[in-house]
């Protein structure tokens, strides 16, 4: 790699017109809010910089600080079934034959590239209820309920007078169907990088020398695999709780994440200080995991040598 | 090795190894996958469905397509959405180019910090580059009454702002390959700057090159989140059309719309797919 005055001209046209854009277009606008985050809401739309931290104060407040502690543990929950249903998932995939690896690997990857938008929308149309799922339901409901009419136990009603529909929409366990849903792919895809750098004859020995497959699990892969787990961990975690739209679309009035009052913030309720007080400590959040996995992979290296 | 393994699996009883075999396994990966695929299958399925209800088979229509077809708000959105995704791709591929080049042939101060504040647009979670964006162009106040193509202004430049970064890491991978003897003897023969760049720089980019804009492509087509909140009152793109409809009901003309949608990301991640594969396999050539 040459130095950059070795050939300034060439680095600067490279450099420039990227960093110029990333200036103006993304770091200007995230400073614009940060700074309206200390400001006061004067008019309508004008707002007064007075560097108060009262924005700050407010998402103290106990209303406030319940949805923060709702997002962490809806993202928390969504993270964990995500690990425990992609280990072995990414199991499977990494003791496939080669040649289906590379489908499955797809298969697991694709819903990543169907918008998030339509899929959750496709949720909704499972869920609901009058969806597809108490469809079935509905129909293998009147199925038993026939079967007993003909084994002569009709007049009891055991399954109740006619069908319940489930709700399974609009409530909090819907949001975490969706967020799984969609963060499942995050999670597999590290676990399988890990898992295949692997040397399996670590698992071999393991096993020759008479653990068991449980034991082998715990003692040889999972710290084997710690640096793809937890890079798996904060890959979900962080888009899970900045999400939105399945909140938005799958949750009821007591589901509400994060996103959902910042959007409420700068929409509806149009405080923008509070909104943009709220966006910078939703982002503080993402800097704490990020900073957390980058201490544990440098750990990792260090431990590794 | 190979030999090896090929005779573990074709003998009969299953190794301790072959956890790909183990029917608990496959369980729960058949499980998994039906999860993800079950409600995009039947989303895609009853598009194609000729009953209002939606939810039991009544036979085979293409009548869905066509009302969204004829839907003029609809296909207002999707050009809009095409339109918007076609300049972003073609910034967001210079401007990716330019800093994948930068970072991988120079070494210059604050270097990792720098990388950094690039991939910062793909770590920092949307909702808040969205309502960045939307407070910005309202700050400095961005004209929202504009012609047509220079009314998505606002929503292509923040989409520029957050793919180009990724089609970035895209082409600084493909540039690892690169061997940086053939520029610096150009440049002792005498080829210009602009020339390297041209001439040995980018073709060898070309796959990453094309990579990174069909991802350009496929995320801008793809943005809801902050597309809804840079969008104008006047503007709509073809996702957040689809947000306002799925917020009134479940109608098989969404099912067509997004099957549409989907479709299209299926094809434009198909031809990138094949060309990294067609590409691997000439480097192995």
């Amino acid at each position: 790699m040459e130095h950059w005055r070795k050939s300034a001209g060439a680095f600067w046209a490279g450099f420039l017109p990227p960093t110029l854009w990333l200036l103006a277009f993304f770091f200007v606008p995230l400073s614009l809010i940060w700074a309206f985050s200390f400001g006061e809401k004067s008019g309508i739309i004008d707002i007064d910089l007075v560097w108060t931290f009262e924005n700050y104060a407010r998402a103290l407040e106990p209303l406030y600080l319940g949805i923060f502690a709702k997002s962490l543990w809806m993202a928390t929950i969504t993270t964990f079934i995500c690990l425990v249903v992609g280990f072995p998932v990414a199991i499977g995939i990494v003791f496939a034959p080669p040649k289906m690896r590379m489908w499955l690997l797809l298969l697991v990857i694709l819903p990543f590239w169907t918008n998030l938008l339509i899929r959750t929308y496709a949720l909704i149309a499972v869920l609901r209820t009058r969806g597809h799922v108490n469809f079935a339901l509905e129909w293998m409901w009147d199925h038993a309920n026939s079967f007993l009419t003909l084994i002569g136990l009709g007049s009891f009603s055991l399954l109740g007078e006619r069908f319940e529909p489930l709700e399974m929409l609009y409530n909090n366990t819907a949001v975490v169907i969706g967020l799984v849903y969609v963060g499942l792919p995050f999670m597999v895809l590290p676990l399988y990088a890990a898992l295949d750098r692997l040397d399996r004859s670590y698992i071999e020995a393991s096993l020759d020398l008479g653990a068991g497959h449980t034991r082998t699990f715990w003692s040889v892969v999972v710290p084997l695999a710690l640096p793809g787990i937890a890079s798996g961990i904060v890959i979900t975690f962080i888009p899970t709780l900045g999400s939105f739209l399945t909140p938005d679309l799958l949750g009821g009035p007591d589901s509400q994440m994060i996103a959902n009052v910042i959007e409420r913030q700068f929409k509806s309720a149009n405080h923008w200080p509070f909104g943009s007080a709220l966006s910078f400590l939703l982002m503080y959040a993402t800097f704490f995991g990020l900073a957390v996995r980058a201490l544990m992979s440098r750990n990792e290296e260090r431990g590794g040598r | 090795m190979a030999l090896l393994s090929r005779l573990r699996a074709r003998r009969e009883p299953i190794g301790p190894l072959d956890y790909y075999r183990k029917l608990w396994l496959r369980l729960i990966m058949a499980g998994t996958l039906i999860f993800l695929y079950g409600p995009i299958s039947t989303l895609v399925a009853f598009s194609f469905n000729d009953s209002r209800r939606n939810i039991v088979w009544r036979g085979f229509t293409l009548k869905y397509y066509e009302k969204a077809l004829e839907n003029d708000e609809l296909i207002e959105a999707f050009t809009n959405s095409l339109t918007i995704a076609f300049f972003t791709t073609i910034v967001s591929v210079i401007l990716a180019a330019l800093a994948a080049y930068v970072l991988w042939r120079f070494r210059f101060p604050f270097k990792a910090a720098y990388e950094g504040a690039v991939a910062l647009p793909i770590v920092i979670p949307e909702i808040c580059m969205g309502v960045a964006m939307m407070a910005f162009f309202a700050r400095i106040g961005w004209p929202s009454d504009l012609p047509w193509p220079l009314s998505l202004s606002q929503i292509t430049i923040a989409h520029i702002a957050f793919s180009f970064p990724f089609a970035a890491i895209v082409i600084r991978a493909r540039l690892e390959t690169f061997n940086r003897e053939l520029g610096e003897s150009a440049r002792d023969l005498g080829a210009s700057e602009a020339r390297v760049f041209w001439d040995i720089v980018v073709p060898h980019m070309k796959p990453g090159l094309i990579a990174g804009a069909l991802l350009s492509f496929t995320l801008s087509l793809d943005d809801f989140v902050i597309t809804f909140f840079t969008a104008g009152p006047n503007t709509v793109t073809f996702p957040v059309k689809v947000y306002s409809m799925v917020r009134f009901s479940v109608t098989p003309e969404v099912n067509a719309a997004s099957t549409i949608l989907i479709g299209l990301t299926l094809v434009l991640t198909a031809i990138a797919l094949r060309l990294q594969n067609r590409n691997n396999m000439n480097m192995q050539a």
